[in-house]
């Protein structure tokens, strides 16, 4: 690997241990409304916020309460949303007779909004006028992403609560994680974007009389207040439809390392965040060093992919020094895609600095491979959390006690049939979606006409979009036309079941864990911190995703670069 | 019911409205006031202005054919490339018989006009924005003499323009050594105005 790429690397991943203490305590500060230095400038906006909606802030929920809450929550955004977009030709802020989105595009867009996963079968400079980006979109962000932190600090409650009946109130958690933690990042994040070139005005497109005497129309707008809570939130949709490669969303490599170190930031900072809660920050470090070794070799796997370039090309051409340039930008260069390309999925944030579609056969198995490990290296902002702690932490303590006879438990409470059925619960749901909407688009001719690229190829663009959409993330195998029918509406399904079909199991758990008393650790206790849990860890995820997925992984990415090797093109 | 409504739907709706109000509304407007009064060539697409016209922005390469001028990379944007309210790439795999074809065109394209040699790769790839404002030094290199016979300027004078407008990583590791094609074809045209420069640049 090039120096450069390797300095880039390890300076980000340098950089988010040094912000996960310091954001992580943030974190637990605000959600739990102890002083911080924001509070006395926010409170106010708290208390007025709660009063014009009828929150009472000292009441807490059940988990039947926080999950009605979440759940109408989110119809309410579906509808609203859905709403605007099917009327935003008439809505106000039309910079340039953008037409209303079709019914079934209208459900894609506003379900993926919504569920955090910003899948966009529209393109963002074409489809959606100034009102839908900032007054929709760039909203769908923040309260997304501030329920995705709520449920996970849900979690956290309902774990280490001692015989409570409640797991805390959503609507204080959902305010307090907009306006305490999004908000001031975003404001300070979107002025540096600024400084560094994205634009951010109310101008409309803007034409210009090029050098050879042609006319190109510019498309600018209030992009940076967008494109950094789209990083910080996970969220990933672009202003423009080249998301995160677009010079006006990603101007320079300061600006692509920051947005790397954006979409990083809350997700590892919320295992320190978690250790605050269970009273012990070798719990959240030995999660941190879980999350961050797997999201590391699948890195260094794909840029070391990406800086080696394509073998099929012709002898004319010299890639020795750039690598795979196909779809990737000249300032970032082929390894620092390849970089991207792991952190964006390996959180659950869907933004695209190149196109993957373009990447080499095994380096984009390294995306399809982050999502289908259900997002929680680290995953999205507390969905992440919460899927490492079920699919991790919950089965991994059942299957260490089952292979050496210890009592199954977590954090000094019993692990028992309820919350074992939960966790498999959100894997099952997981594989059934990914695996049966592929199934069913390689069955049927809607789903056939989506692929543009042939052989393997086509059959990776199909399972990366449902992998992409039921593990909430949002970036494609762009090649896939997925503005039909078929794709808008099976795609909203898939992010439907991905969201919700893992939220309620979760909350559930929190509830039932939340009511069990504390047992003390006796020698049948199996440590849940250390090198050998972080070993155990890795390893439950990895052969959950590997035995569930790799069937599908073969004949996708695998064989296309065995066909590769011998040289067939398609 | 009455409960549901009053202590579940109420505080959706109201707070929907509200933080769509603050996060929607009060953010945006903000950062645009910030934005426009401490940054405003960035804010409004860092464009460049000759002559009180604006020909472009310094960071949304444009199309150029004309052999005097430098060439930027194949873009995919639009139907002939370079729309700049259409940005995307070809999404064509690795394995796909289309980019072989299209980069061995390129390739030959590349030759015939600049006399030969191994092609720079992303002078025959298609960026992923199709608006990538920059080339490597390697693919500047590779146009000088083509540029230099067209303008009937000697070939270090060529160089000196690419190397003004040479930007390096930043504190020498992140990001790649580019060449912006809008500003170095303006420099070579006598177009470029002080004080012009990318916007942030540090290099």
């Amino acid at each position: 690997m090039p120096l450069g790429d390797l300095l880039t690397l390890t300076t980000l991943f340098l950089a988010v241990v040094l912000v996960t203490p310091v954001l992580g305590h943030y974190i637990w500060l605000a959600m739990e409304g102890e002083p911080t230095p924001l509070r006395p400038a926010l409170r106010p906006v708290e208390r007025l916020v709660y009063r014009v909606s009828g929150v009472d802030e000292t009441s807490e929920m059940s988990w039947k309460g926080y999950t009605v809450a979440v759940l109408v929550m989110a119809g309410v955004a579906i509808l609203a949303g859905y709403a605007m977009l099917r009327l935003q030709d008439v809505l106000p802020l039309n910079q340039g007779g953008i037409p209303a989105m079709s019914p079934d595009l209208a459900f894609n867009t506003s379900v993926s909004f919504e569920t955090n996963t910003n899948w966009q079968n529209y393109s963002g400079e074409a489809g959606a006028t100034y009102l839908i980006q900032t007054g929709m979109l760039a909203v769908r962000n923040f309260t997304s992403a501030a329920t995705g932190l709520a449920v996970a600090i849900a979690l956290f409650r309902g774990l280490t609560r001692r015989s409570a009946k409640t797991i805390g109130n959503y609507w204080v958690d959902l305010t307090r994680g907009v306006l305490y933690v999004l908000l001031p990042i975003s404001v300070v994040g979107a002025v540096v974007l600024v400084w560094q070139g994205v634009p951010q005005t109310w101008d409309p497109t803007r034409a210009v009389t090029t050098l050879q005497g042609a006319v190109q129309n510019i498309a600018i707008g209030p992009v940076a207040s967008q494109e950094w809570i789209k990083e910080l939130g996970n969220n990933g949709g672009g202003f423009f439809n080249a998301n995160s490669s677009h010079p006006f969303e990603n101007p320079t490599p300061l600006t692509n390392w920051l947005e790397m170190l954006a979409l990083l930031a809350v997700p590892f900072a919320l295992t320190f965040t978690f250790g605050r809660y269970a009273g012990s920050q070798r719990q959240g470090w030995t999660i941190f060093a879980a999350m961050m070794l797997v999201l590391g070799v699948g890195a260094v796997f794909a840029m070391h992919l990406e800086a080696a370039g394509n073998p099929l090309f012709p002898a004319g051409v010299d890639q020795t020094v750039l690598g795979n340039m196909e779809g990737k930008e000249a300032r970032f260069g082929a390894g620092v895609g390849g970089l991207f390309m792991a952190v964006t999925t390996g959180t659950s944030t869907g933004a695209v600095n190149s196109w993957h579609d373009s990447a080499q056969p095994l380096s984009g198995l390294v995306p399809l491979f982050n999502m289908e490990l259900g997002e929680v290296t680290p995953g999205g902002i507390g969905a992440g959390m919460y899927g490492m702690l079920i699919i991790g932490a919950i089965l991994a303590v059942f299957i260490a006690g089952l292979m050496v006879g210890r009592t199954p438990e977590y954090l000094g409470k019993k692990v028992e049939a309820y919350e074992i059925k939960m966790a498999m619960l959100t894997t099952l749901v997981l594989g059934a979606s990914i695996l049966g909407f592929t199934a069913l688009a390689t069955a049927t001719d809607p789903g056939l006409a989506g692929p543009l690229n042939r052989g393997p190829h086509g059959f990776s663009e199909i399972l990366y979009a449902y992998s992409s959409q039921t593990g909430n993330n949002g970036s494609a195998f762009a090649g896939l036309s997925g503005d039909t029918p078929f794709y808008n509406i099976t795609g909203a399904l898939a992010m439907l079941i991905g969201r919700y079909g893992m939220i309620v199991p979760i909350l559930a758990l929190a509830g039932s864990m939340a009511a069990k008393r504390r047992v003390a650790p006796s020698l049948g206790t199996f440590p849940t911190t250390g090198a050998l849990w972080v070993v155990l860890l890795i390893g439950v995820i990895v052969i959950v995703g590997a035995l569930t997925f790799f069937p599908a992984l073969a004949l996708g990415p695998i064989s296309e670069q065995l066909l590769q090797n011998a040289g067939k093109t398609f | 019911m009455r409960s549901f409504l009053r202590h579940v739907l109420l505080p959706a709706v109201m707070l929907l409205v509200v933080l769509t109000l603050i996060t929607g509304a009060a953010y945006p407007a903000l950062v645009t006031a910030v934005a426009q009064i401490a940054f405003n060539r960035q804010a409004n697409g860092s464009m460049v202005i000759v002559n009180g016209q604006a020909v472009g922005s310094s960071l949304i390469g444009q199309a150029f054919s004309d052999p005097k001028y430098f060439w930027g990379r194949p873009s995919a944007a639009g139907r002939d490339g370079y729309d700049a309210g259409d940005s995307g790439g070809t999404n064509l795999g690795p394995t796909s018989a289309q980019l072989i074809a299209n980069v061995t065109a390129a390739v030959e394209a590349a030759q015939k006009a600049n006399g030969g040699g191994p092609v720079p790769v992303d002078l025959v790839t298609s960026s992923a924005s199709g608006l990538d404002p920059d080339i490597s030094p390697a693919a500047a290199e590779y146009q000088v003499a083509r540029v230099a016979a067209a303008r009937g300027i000697t070939r270090d004078a060529v160089r000196a323009a690419v190397a003004r407008h040479t930007e390096q990583p930043l504190l020498g590791f992140l990001g790649e050594p580019r060449v912006n094609v809008l500003e170095l074809n303006l420099d070579l045209d006598g177009l470029l105005s002080p004080g012009a420069g990318t916007p942030g640049a540090s290099g």
